[in-house]
């Protein structure tokens, strides 16, 4: 399969984080090319064509969430870039806007031409200051060169964009919250509907869009829809940023075309290089911490038998029964010495700490779960907890305002789906299981 | 406003300077009129950077630079992890614990720091120059384990590197990142 580059194309030209560089490369041409020659519908119109789908884990159409944006009389509407990547396994947008920061800038002043924003605001984790210094320095650039400001390429379009940083908490990754953040208060999700696109940002209709989404822009107006839509498979068309971590001989950012198999994206040698330490691969949560995970045997293919691929139906194959979600992109790998009780215990700790507190389901339920597989994890858990575990879990899922209460539950439910023999045995063993690891999982569980 | 000054540290200590007002003043130009609280993380942000925490103090004078109710900003202050609401060390090693930094040896780095450094987590050593703390996911998950300083993140990390980043530090070497 060819290995098309539309989002770090020009990676490795010198100086690329700078705008001479990035305008030399062709930066810019698409938003000269929107604003002289297109109208604002018709930039929409070729997103919805691409296909294109939010890269920040939803996979909702992009195109679709725009045209769902009010457009009252003398109110004014904003685009809102979530750089709060904080989904664990995922650090492509970090990297995107790291290397390349001027794709972002020209898609945020490209997509709000679209939207009819005349402010756009980018708000990106606090744990990412140097990441904001980079494209606060590519935003004055472009000021300086008139590709923001007023009246650009001459069009009578103008356009501010702010960058901002968040403080600290995973949950400003969900849509309302980071509404509530960016208006200056805690993080709490709000309940939907209204949605942001009727009311948003300062109760303004408002369009929030994660940043490998934003960029996916520029290449779509470069070329137009069609041809971004040629790449991929059915409907998960374009190319894709995965952030690649675990136990892998080279983890690390890569844009894939959409179809790569999941076999030559963990062993190939354009990508992951396989399993560290030629080790075998015992696990894999495709799509960042909150997607289900995957035994090595469903990996690589499907409960059907079929070739495994990067896309956003193929991971999903067999439902939450023997698949997982393409998600985020982050795309973690354990290998055989790793602990599924362990690991899930620390997934659970991390939800039980980044709720915001709002839905008893998930404040209390991440807590007691944590505590629950802690209690496995150290040997002193009951074969009764296992299921005690599963019932908590359906009490969170689907009762609370925000999906981080099932991002907390479905890591948990696959984990005992897939690995039931191994929390078993951390509570028949439970000396044994503090001195080694389970190892592979013998036999599939999953017919 | 005046009454919420419960709990002053150290009187004068976490005064803000006329440049620091300043800085804030501009963060809160980024906003419409009327929509200036917007500018409140950037300007803890700032804060914190100036005195190492925030202090009730902090927040106070925060306060009165947006023009809110303390409790506006106490409960912001509160719910944001990068915010430290006590005094820590000059330099806080924020070390992620999350599954993909665990997969490549975080829970041993974090064991192996407080070692060298004689303190527990949460805690600081005696000479006030370090505190060893742990953090959910810091986003550079292909780049473990790591650790995030003064908005500086220092990656793939090993004993050595620590050995070696420790005495940077303590020489001054390592300058903040930027804000």
């Amino acid at each position: 399969m060819t290995n098309r580059k539309l989002l770090l194309e020009h990676l490795d030209v010198p100086g690329i984080q700078g705008i001479d560089a990035y305008v030399k490369h062709g930066g810019y041409a698409s938003l000269k090319k929107a604003l002289q020659k297109m109208s604002p519908d018709e930039v929409v119109e070729e997103v919805k064509k691409s296909g294109l789908r939010g890269r920040g884990g939803a996979g909702f159409p992009t195109g679709l969430k725009w045209s769902f944006l009010a457009k009252p009389e003398g109110i004014p509407r904003y685009l809102v870039c979530n750089a709060d990547e904080s989904e664990p396994g995922t650090f492509k947008d970090r990297y995107l806007m790291e290397k390349i920061p001027h794709l972002l800038v020209e898609g945020m002043i490209l997509s709000s031409y679209a939207l009819g924003a005349k402010t756009s605001y980018i708000y990106i984790r606090g744990e990412f200051m140097y990441v904001l210094e980079i494209l606060q320095n590519a935003i004055n650039e472009a000021y300086a060169k008139g590709y923001l400001g007023k009246n650009i390429f001459g069009s009578g379009f103008d356009h501010d964009l702010v960058i901002t940083p968040g403080g600290g908490a995973y949950i400003c990754g969900e849509e309302t919250a980071l509404l509530e953040s960016l208006e200056g208060k805690r993080g709490n999700p709000r309940i939907k509907p209204p949605f942001p696109a009727v009311k948003g940002l300062w109760a303004s209709p408002t369009v929030v869009n994660n940043v490998e989404s934003i960029a996916a822009v520029v290449p779509i107006v470069r070329d137009g829809g069609d041809a971004y839509a040629s790449i991929g498979i059915g409907k998960s068309t374009g190319t894709k940023l995965v952030s690649a971590c675990g136990n892998l001989e080279r983890p690390g950012v890569y844009e894939i075309e959409l179809g790569l198999s999941v076999e030559e994206f963990i062993y190939g040698d354009n990508y992951c290089r396989g399993i560290a330490k030629g080790k075998k691969l015992k696990a894999c949560v495709p799509g960042g911490s909150s997607v289900p995970i995957l035994p090595h045997h469903l990996v690589t293919k499907t409960a059907a038998g079929e070739q495994r691929l990067m896309t956003y139906e193929s991971l999903a194959d067999g439902g939450f029964q023997s698949g997982s979600m393409l998600g985020s992109g982050g795309f973690i790998v354990f290998d055989e010495d790793q602990c599924i009780v362990r690991n899930t215990w620390n997934f659970t700790r991390f939800y039980a700490h980044e709720s915001c507190g709002q839905c008893s389901p998930c404040r209390e339920g991440t807590g007691w779960m944590e505590k629950v597989l802690h209690r496995l994890e150290t040997g002193k858990g009951h074969l009764r907890d296992i299921d005690l575990l599963a019932d908590i879990n359906k009490k969170i899922e689907g009762n609370t305002i925000c999906p981080l209460g099932d991002a907390a539950a479905w890591p948990v439910a696959a984990a005992i789906r897939h690995f039931r023999d191994e929390f078993e045995w951390h509570v028949t063993h439970p000396e044994e299981a503090q001195i080694r690891n389970y190892g592979l999982i013998q036999q599939p569980l999953v017919a | 406003m005046k009454e919420s000054k419960k709990v002053v540290t150290t009187e004068g200590t976490t005064q803000f300077s006329a440049e620091l007002i300043a800085k804030m003043e501009e963060a809160k130009n980024c906003f419409p009129e009327g929509k200036e609280k917007s500018a409140i993380l950037k300007i803890l942000h700032l804060a914190q950077a100036e005195f190492g925490w925030l202090s009730v103090h902090s927040m106070d004078q925060i306060a009165e630079i947006l023009r809110v109710e303390p409790i506006e900003v106490y409960e912001v202050a509160t719910f944001y992890t990068m915010f430290h609401l006590e005094p820590v060390g000059k330099y806080v090693f924020e070390v992620c614990r999350t599954g993909p930094c665990m997969l490549v040896g975080s829970d041993q780095l974090i064991e192996y720091i407080g070692h060298k450094l004689n303190i527990g987590i949460g805690e600081t050593t005696k000479d006030g120059l370090f505190t060893l703390k742990t953090a959910e996911c810091l986003g550079g998950c292909g780049y473990g384990p790591l650790l995030q300083c003064r908005h500086r993140f220092h990656e793939h990390l090993t004993p050595e590197k620590i050995d070696s980043l420790i005495e940077q530090y303590q020489r001054g070497e390592i300058k903040p990142g930027a804000l």
